[in-house]
């Protein structure tokens, strides 16, 4: 149903490749992210919050829309997209045809997060998983817990609080995480607040912002930025400041130290271990396929423990350097 | 222990010096003697012996948290650390959850449970290993790991741990600082023996804490007048002093070691010594008038035993420079020209093996400047540069003593090997092999860890991953492309190295990206450096 190619995954019963590597004719997206959304293709299919997200990037590239759960028919399959619980709008793709049912879940987790839809588990014959984080030493611990420790973190630290994340997905769920425990603004670099405005019109809930833009100085507030704007002049108008970062790879302590961050945030929109074998059985799928990251440790996990017959599948990866 | 590991996270999450001393003082406030006792002797940098095999808890780690041996392995890989990896994956079998029970104190936990296992069966050992990570949480797994193995480091120099026992103790740093030397068992007597207003009572072996100089980065002109300061050779040997006191003699290392066994040939000079005296000086291979290379002096250091050869191929002498105590009396108060004074004094004809270091004449820095060119061919590492007005003090202020070292060896050469550091780099390959060039072949001359910035680190740990030639184990052997500056201390004639040269303190000066590795020096030009050494 799903085989390899040079483009990324391909479904040639569909016609379509899933969040292809090169521009294609057709390409169905899982979410917004740019290492999944890439430009130059013919024509794309994804969820409506991920073509908000995706407008302005894609350009004018023709992009249609499908609804979480709605169906629709591509060449000889049916395709219908559901959530992943990865970011607003991201989506597995279940992909139904002659060969069964193939789901492709594209970047997950299972934590509540308060800024998209729950991931919702799929019976399927054949699952095509992520592997970001897949060795056991990733789990990650309640998510409420920490959002109140990063509160603490800024609420006792008269300097700037500078935490860096992700732009996209990263900072809207740490902005709505905040919004439920303060009422105080936070400061956002120009990377982040674009996005928040989609999410606010998806009718997310986020903590109120304020763009950085040309402020100085900005004691005692809490900003958030992207990892790109670390170590840059950007950083000058702050005149004394503490360093935090936002990620899943923090769950091993020398990272923090080794990076030279003040504070570390074990906070990931990916799936830990104990996520990826939960949905792995609550799928009930016969042949798992494993992308990026840790694959090759899951897939043989998957073999000789578990007794589920389990493959390698994409192009070979590094764990992504900033651990989304 | 839960207490311990509050403050152990505390202090790894902040690079506040004066957030780390307010963290350690509320600890002191609030644990109780026996445990802070304990805590002040890891913050001070001491160390449990090993009670068990790092092989030997990965196999429980292994077993516990019910993975295979593969996946530990990989896990392991990436965290970089076994203690880590441990808690990490007892922590996700158990999906965060650790058992209610309480947890033992810190003191308790070494005393009763960590320190009786050092001659118990391996199963023993095993199971009572395994009954304490159940026990535990991630943190305390982490940290009751490093015990076990011997590798518990906590990120505070034991100087910190001092101010903020002395805040707590509502006492002079110095004061705290003299309790602290010598030998220091953790116990809840001894710790409120540190903290009481007087001592109870001093341990007569007990040296002074030393007196550390900073490394001089401006020119000397900056120091004023010349005049002002007392100018030494920079002894190339091992920093000691000499404690003469209750009918017995100490030579205790700046490391705070009792080395006094190690050099019977000094024995000598102890004698002469008159009771209630304390010197400050150097230990060194000694003949002919002159001082031996530092390599000398290790080779003796490395002997198990000593025999009437190698004292007589490295007779060791000591040169003084400092009087710290005299009658029994505490002199470091006074300035240095009073104390230097009594020294002379006291030095004068006592013994062939203990002489005072002479204070180096030269009217101008820049007269100074030009002896200290000379340092090289007299064995010394440069020159000491003292205030006579300075009291002794402890630890390593800055202003009145400067170490003013001769600039240190430089080759060019070629990164060979690379393995994952230690500690925080584990994930990196930080630990690299330089190779110099003989007849057409690349002969491995140095190991350096250090000299990086972390950009660079990471931009050579991403290119070593991809251009790796083979791997043997942990090491891998990489093209050689890329030519670094290594600086060094010293240089020796060795056996134990391939390339029969072996180099002291070698550190990554920079990363020549301009030079080929055809430009690197060869075995002959390193050899070459020898010779200039002696
Ligand atoms: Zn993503």
């Amino acid at each position: 149903m799903i085989v390899d190619s040079e483009q990324g995954l391909f479904c040639p019963d569909g016609g379509f490749h899933l969040d292809p590597l090169l521009p294609v004719e057709r390409a169905v997206l899982t979410h917004a992210h740019g290492d999944h959304a890439r430009a130059g293709s013919g024509a794309y299919l994804c969820t409506p919050e991920t073509a908000a997200l995706l407008r302005r990037r894609l350009g004018d590239a023709s992009i249609e829309t499908l609804r979480q759960g709605e169906r629709r028919v591509v060449g000889s399959v049916t395709v219908s997209l559901h959530p992943a619980g990865h970011m607003l709008g991201s989506a597995q793709v279940r992909i139904e045809g002659r060969a069964g049912v193939w789901v492709v879940s594209g970047d997950y987790k299972r934590e509540p997060d308060p800024s998209c839809a729950p991931f919702e588990p799929l019976r399927c014959d054949a699952f095509v998983t992520e592997a970001s984080y897949a060795l056991p030493l990733f789990r990650w611990d309640e998510p409420a817990a920490l959002a109140r420790e990063i509160v603490a973190w800024w609420q006792g630290n008269p300097a700037t609080s500078v935490l860096f994340c992700y732009a996209l997905g990263k900072a809207q769920r740490l902005l709505a995480e905040i919004a439920r425990i303060s009422d105080r603004p936070v400061w956002v670099h120009g990377m982040v607040e674009p996005f928040a405005q989609v999410y606010r019109e998806h009718g997310v809930r986020l903590a109120e912002t304020r763009h950085v833009g040309d402020e100085r100085g900005l004691k005692g507030e809490l900003v958030l930025a992207p990892i790109t704007a670390r170590g840059t002049p950007w950083m000058k108008r702050f005149r004394s400041f503490e360093q935090a970062f936002a990620s899943g790879i923090l769950r091993i302590r020398g990272t923090r130290r080794r990076r030279g961050f003040d504070r570390g945030f074990v906070v990931s929109d990916h799936a830990d271990w104990p996520g990826l074998l939960r949905t792995i059985r609550e799928t009930g799928a016969q042949r798992v396929y494993a992308m990026h990251g840790h694959r090759d440790a899951l897939v043989r996990y998957l073999r000789e423990v578990e007794g589920i017959d389990a493959a390698p599948i994409g192009r070979a990866q590094p764990a992504d350097p900033e651990g989304d | 222990m839960r207490r311990f590991a509050a403050l152990y996270d505390a202090l790894d999450s902040t690079n506040s010096t004066n957030a780390k001393v307010a963290a350690m003082q509320a600890y002191f406030a609030e644990a109780p003697p026996g445990d802070a006792a304990w805590a002040l002797f890891f913050l001070t940098g001491g160390r449990l012996k090993r009670l068990i095999a790092p092989r030997l808890l990965a196999t429980w780690g292994c077993e516990r948290a019910r993975v295979p041996g593969w996946l530990f392995e990989e896990s392991f890989g990436l965290a970089g650390d076994l203690a880590e990896t441990i808690a990490l994956l007892v922590d996700t079998e158990r999906n965060g959850h650790s058992a209610p029970g309480k947890t033992p104190p810190l003191s308790r936990l070494i005393e009763d449970r960590l320190l009786p296992l050092r001659d118990a069966p391996e199963e023993q050992k095993r199971r009572a290993v395994i009954e304490l990570w159940d026990a535990l949480d991630r943190r305390e797994i982490f940290l009751l790991d490093k015990l076990l193995t011997g590798e518990l480091r906590v990120g505070v120099s034991g100087t910190l741990a001092i101010r903020a026992l002395a805040q707590h103790a509502g006492l002079p740093p110095a004061v705290v600082a003299h309790r602290l030397m010598g030998s220091w068992q953790p116990s809840a007597a001894a710790f409120a023996a540190l903290i009481a207003p007087e001592a109870a009572e001093t341990d007569a072996s007990r040296p002074y804490p030393f007196f550390l100089a900073s490394q001089l980065e401006e020119e000397p002109e900056t120091l004023g007048d010349p005049a002002q300061w007392l100018v030494e050779w920079k002894w190339d040997g091992i920093r000691a002093q000499i404690v003469r006191r209750a009918g017995g003699v100490f030579l205790w290392s700046r490391g705070e070691e009792l080395i006094t066994d190690r050099f019977p040939d000094l024995s000598g000079v102890w004698a002469t010594l008159p009771e209630g005296t304390v010197l400050d000086g150097e230990v060194l291979a000694f003949s002919g008038g002159a001082p031996m290379p530092f390599s000398v002096l290790q080779r003796r250091i490395g002997r198990q035993k000593l025999s009437p050869k190698i004292l007589a191929d490295a007779p060791a002498a000591f040169m003084a420079y400092d009087l710290l105590e005299l009658g029994r009396a505490d002199l470091r108060g006074q300035p240095l020209s009073e104390r230097r004074e009594k020294l002379a004094d006291l030095v004068q004809g006592r013994s062939e093996r203990l002489s005072l270091s002479a204070a180096v004449k030269g009217g101008s820095w820049a007269e100074l400047r030009e002896l200290r060119k000379q340092a090289r061919e007299r064995g010394v590492e440069g020159l000491m540069l003292k205030r006579w007005s300075s009291p002794y003090r402890h630890g390593r202020p800055r202003g009145d003593w400067w170490k003013w070292k001769i600039e240190p060896y430089a080759i060019d050469a070629v990164l060979v090997y690379a393995q994952p550091g230690h500690g925080r780099r584990a994930t990196l390959m930080t630990d690299l092999t330089f190779a110099l060039w003989d007849g057409g072949e690349l002969v491995p001359v140095a190991k350096a860890y250090s000299g990086l910035t972390d950009e660079e680190i990471d931009r050579l740990d991403r290119w070593i991953r991809q251009h790796t030639i083979e791997r043997f184990g942990p090491v891998r052997s990489v093209e050689p492309v890329h030519v670094f500056e290594l600086h060094f201390e010293g240089i020796a004639e060795s056996t134990r190295h391939r390339s029969g040269v072996a180099v002291r303190f070698p550190r990554i000066a920079r990363w020549r990206t301009d030079k080929k590795p055809q430009d690197a020096d060869t075995l002959q030009t390193l050899r070459s450096l020898i010779r200039v050494a002696r």
